[in-house]
């Protein structure tokens, strides 16, 4: 029962924080002058009712020389209707000032993003935890051999190349140099073609490395911790083998450490691709909020700042909330 | 057995005591005490790889300081002439190991190295290395291999058209000198006739079919190039000839063709002024010696030029330069503001720590890219790094303050704090005097570790373009990089490579010498995290 309590607790606080930090983003956001350049082909009074009926400004008139004179609507009353717009309609505004999408349900084109950004996280982690659990496994299993050396200098040097550098390198020697991965990610929308599929392995291996080193040294120092446990002699004083010891005693009781940080990774590393999508083009979440950056659409920007706090704050609820399932010996919350 | 140790029958007289009538005080240790700062130092000098990081650091930082001083180019400084030129040192220039000597490895056909032929022979320089028959000929005759100069290979450009005074200072400058900056043109009417080659002025030479896009040079019968120089009769309509003249390089006699004397034109008048041909490579030298006078003196980049032309060797120092003392304000911000924050919500506890922890637990979800978006939204692009200052101090002073507040936790019960606070103590006291000292060790070390990650940081938002610093008339290595990409595309790897090489250093050696840090420190963690 006291898990129930727990979890929604925690829970709770993750939504009162984000509230808070959507509503600062909101205010600040407000609080800078309305983009009301009309693009070319726009009819600038189109755009002038577009903001008056999404609560932004109220009171326009068309001045002499086709200005248009408007007041602010009050910051909460605009953040009432945007949240009431949100519950109520699932609408997050339209895209005023970007570019190619102008006019478009932000929503909509979030949500036509959001495929290539998970799936590149998805095979990276389908690659990155088998290789870098076994990796840790060997290195903790043959600690202080030249196998565990190797592994070694491999985590030292991956951890400590930057992902910017080691993701240009990447590009430069796999797409450029040997020409067998194209560039730029394919644009298909059909994303479970070979041709899409080959055309993210770059950026998949580039995204997946940093996470093979530290899942290497994760379980290399888990493990190697929990061989020198005492349980363990006494498991091979019962009789069972090393191996039988090692799959069954030493393995569980290194996993309960070791998967809430994959979970949270996994989590986590949706807001830690920007670099990679934004070098081997990938048409993901990424792109869209550097370029919402640029355009200065709020909205778009609203969205994506909202996205990206949830997915810190979710990937920081992850780890405690799982201990407490995998973990009987934990006792979460207590004092 | 028994006879020889007969313990209970020693004499009385054998025995003597030990002090009689003296006290016995404790003897002084004939070893130097060891403090803690000098145990963490020795244990510090014995990991290698950690002593190997700190000397690495401290040449970066060095470069970093001095480097902005050796080099006369500015991040500012762009020459879009000389893009992509690669990276050359006075020491290899003229040596003949290929390597550092601004030359690049050049394949094309035929008619590309007859160019680069032209130009040296026009020009006498080495625009292929080691004189113009130094190349390969691939079997089938179609591929031309070399080692092509970059910065030799620039040649004339476009024509130029430059201002009589312009042209007098150069002729003035060219007899000073004796160097050679403006080369015969070329009379419009013998030009090739499409856009794209009629203002180039490489092609001084006679060729088969100016209407065509490709241009195949005329051949004598020596299968060589033959000049089609603008020539004009010394003893020419006189009108002309005090025109033509006056564009005459003073000394030049032109060439005697059948006992005619012919002079070259150096110029064509044009609206707005006089159109030239001029060997880049020495006008560059003029332009910068003579003109603007900005300490250039030839161009030579050490480092090699990005696509817009800028010196990589110079924003790679400034870059650095602004990256160190950069992470380094912040971390002591950090430092100072964590630490008594920390200070306080660890040792008061109860509910203002509650409070505290909040607070920072709120601030420090949000995340940084967030806080940037905003801050550059409200306060401008002039002022980016201020709106770095302040983001990474916004986020940045929470992990301190977390780390204070742990060691706050780990001290505060202890005996000799208590002690102290039975003895009357004041709060303040046992704070900086008792508690904190013992902490430093800790703090200290994520200090350093902070400063590479904040460096990184700094390179990431710039690689995104979220950052420019270019505006601040500074520049970020990740503003390299990010030109390094671009230019994977050109060909031309070595802009990326030092950047990279930097950041790659910079961040191992920084692991090194921080996980150094940390062991000497608490030696009870040793390896933990390895």
């Amino acid at each position: 029962m006291y898990m129930f309590k727990y979890v929604t607790k925690r829970l709770g606080l993750m939504l009162f924080t984000f509230f808070i930090i959507f509503t600062m983003c909101f205010v600040l956001i407000k609080l800078l002058p309305i983009p009301v350049n009309v693009l070319p082909g726009q009819d600038p009074e189109i755009v002038m009712a577009t903001l008056e009926g999404r609560g932004w400004i109220t009171n326009v008139k068309e001045g002499a020389n086709g200005v248009y004179t408007y007041d602010r609507v009050p910051i909460l009353i605009q953040f009432g209707t945007y949240i009431k717009r949100i519950v109520t309609q699932g609408d997050f505004g339209i895209a005023t000032t970007y570019g190619e999408y102008v006019n478009q349900p932000i929503w909509n084109v979030f949500v036509n993003h959001l495929p290539p950004t998970i799936l590149i996280n998805i095979y990276s982690t389908l690659i990155g935890v088998p290789i870098g659990l076994g990796l840790g496994i060997l290195a903790a299993l043959k600690k202080n051999k030249w196998q565990d050396q190797v592994i070694n200098i491999f985590i030292i040097l991956l951890i400590s190349v930057p992902s910017i550098v080691l993701a240009l390198m990447l590009q430069y020697t796999l797409c450029f140099k040997l020409g067998w991965f194209p560039i730029a990610m394919s644009t298909s929308d059909d994303y479970f073609t070979w041709e899409v599929f080959r055309s993210m392995i770059p950026a998949v291996f580039a995204l997946c490395l940093g996470s093979i080193a530290g899942y290497a040294r994760y379980t290399r120092a888990e493990l190697s911790e929990v061989l020198t446990g005492e349980f363990m002699l006494l498991a091979r004083t019962k009789g069972l083998t090393k191996k039988q010891a090692i799959y069954r005693h030493a393995m569980r009781n290194s996993m309960v450490v070791i998967f809430p940080s994959i979970l949270s990774e996994f989590v986590g590393v949706l807001s830690g691709s920007l670099i990679i999508e934004r070098m081997f083009v990938i048409n993901g979440v990424g792109g869209l909020y550097l370029n919402s950056i640029t355009f200065q659409d709020y909205d778009f920007f609203m969205l994506l700042s909202g996205f990206y706090t949830l997915v810190s704050l979710t990937a920081g609820i992850v780890i405690d909330i799982s201990y407490g399932f995998i973990d009987p010996r934990i006792r979460m919350g207590a004092k | 057995m028994a006879a020889t140790n007969n313990y209970n029958n020693i004499p009385a007289d054998k025995f003597r005591f030990v002090d009689k009538g003296e006290f016995i005080h404790d003897k002084k240790f004939d070893t130097k005490p060891v403090s803690y700062f000098q145990g963490a130092f020795r244990r510090f000098s014995k990991n290698k790889g950690a002593v190997v990081g700190g000397i690495v650091i401290a040449c970066l930082i060095l470069f970093a300081i001095i480097a902005p001083f050796f080099t006369p180019f500015r991040p500012a400084y762009y020459d879009m002439v000389y893009a992509y030129v690669t990276p050359k040192n006075s020491l290899f220039a003229n040596s003949d190991i290929d390597f550092w000597d601004g030359c690049r490895d050049k394949d094309t056909n035929f008619l590309g190295y007859i160019k680069d032929y032209a130009l040296a022979r026009e020009t006498g320089r080495d625009v292929i290395k080691g004189g113009v028959d130094n190349y390969t000929v691939s079997e089938d005759g179609k591929n031309y291999s070399y080692r092509y100069d970059t910065y030799y290979g620039v040649g004339f450009g476009k024509y130029k058209i430059i201002s009589q005074e312009q042209f007098n200072a150069i002729q003035e400058y060219q007899n000073e000198t004796g160097r050679q900056v403006l080369y015969p043109v070329v009379k419009a009417s013998d030009r090739p006739t499409l856009e794209k080659n009629k203002y180039d002025a490489n092609i001084y030479y006679k060729v088969e079919d100016p209407k065509v896009s490709t241009l195949r040079p005329k051949l004598d019968e020596n299968g060589d190039i033959i000049p089609n120089y603008w020539k004009y009769e010394a003893n020419d309509v006189p009108a002309l000839v005090a025109d033509y003249n006056s564009l005459r390089i003073e000394g030049e006699n032109g060439i005697t063709e059948d006992g005619t004397q012919y002079f070259y034109a150096y110029g064509r008048k044009v609206d707005g002024g006089i159109e030239v041909r001029a060997e880049y490579y020495e006008l560059y030298i003029y332009e910068h010696t003579q003109v603007k006078q900005d300490g250039i003196e030839e161009p030579l980049f050490l480092f090699g030029t990005t696509e817009t032309g800028k010196d990589i060797f110079a924003c790679l120092a400034y870059g650095a330069r602004f990256s160190f003392i950069f992470a380094s304000v912040v971390a002591a911000v950090n430092f100072i503001v964590g630490v008594i924050w920390g200070s306080i919500s660890g040792y008061f506890g109860g509910k203002i720590d509650l409070f505290m922890e909040r607070f920072a637990e709120i601030l420090g979800s949000v995340p940084t890219m967030i806080v940037i978006t905003l801050l550059k939204y409200h306060m401008g692009a002039t002022s980016q790094a201020l709106v770095l200052f302040i983001a990474f101090f916004a986020t940045g002073w929470i992990g301190m303050a977390g780390r204070t507040r742990m060691q706050f936790y780990r001290f505060k019960n202890q005996e000799y704090v208590l002690a102290a606070r039975t003895l009357g103590a004041s709060d303040s006291r046992i704070m900086f005097k008792h508690i904190f000292p013992n902490g430093l060790g800790t703090i200290v070390t994520s200090v350093a570790l902070v400063i590479p990650s904040m460096i990184y940081s700094e390179t990431s938002l710039s690689y995104l373009g979220i950052i420019n610093l270019e505006a601040g008339n500074t520049t970020s290595v990740g503003t390299l990089i990010a030109a390094g990409q671009k230019s994977i595309m050109a060909n031309a790897g070595y802009v990326a490579l030092f950047p990279c090489l930097f950041l790659v250093l910079l961040m191992l050696s920084f692991n090194l010498f921080g996980n150094g840090l940390r062991d000497a420190f608490n030696p009870s963690l040793r390896g933990s995290e390895d």
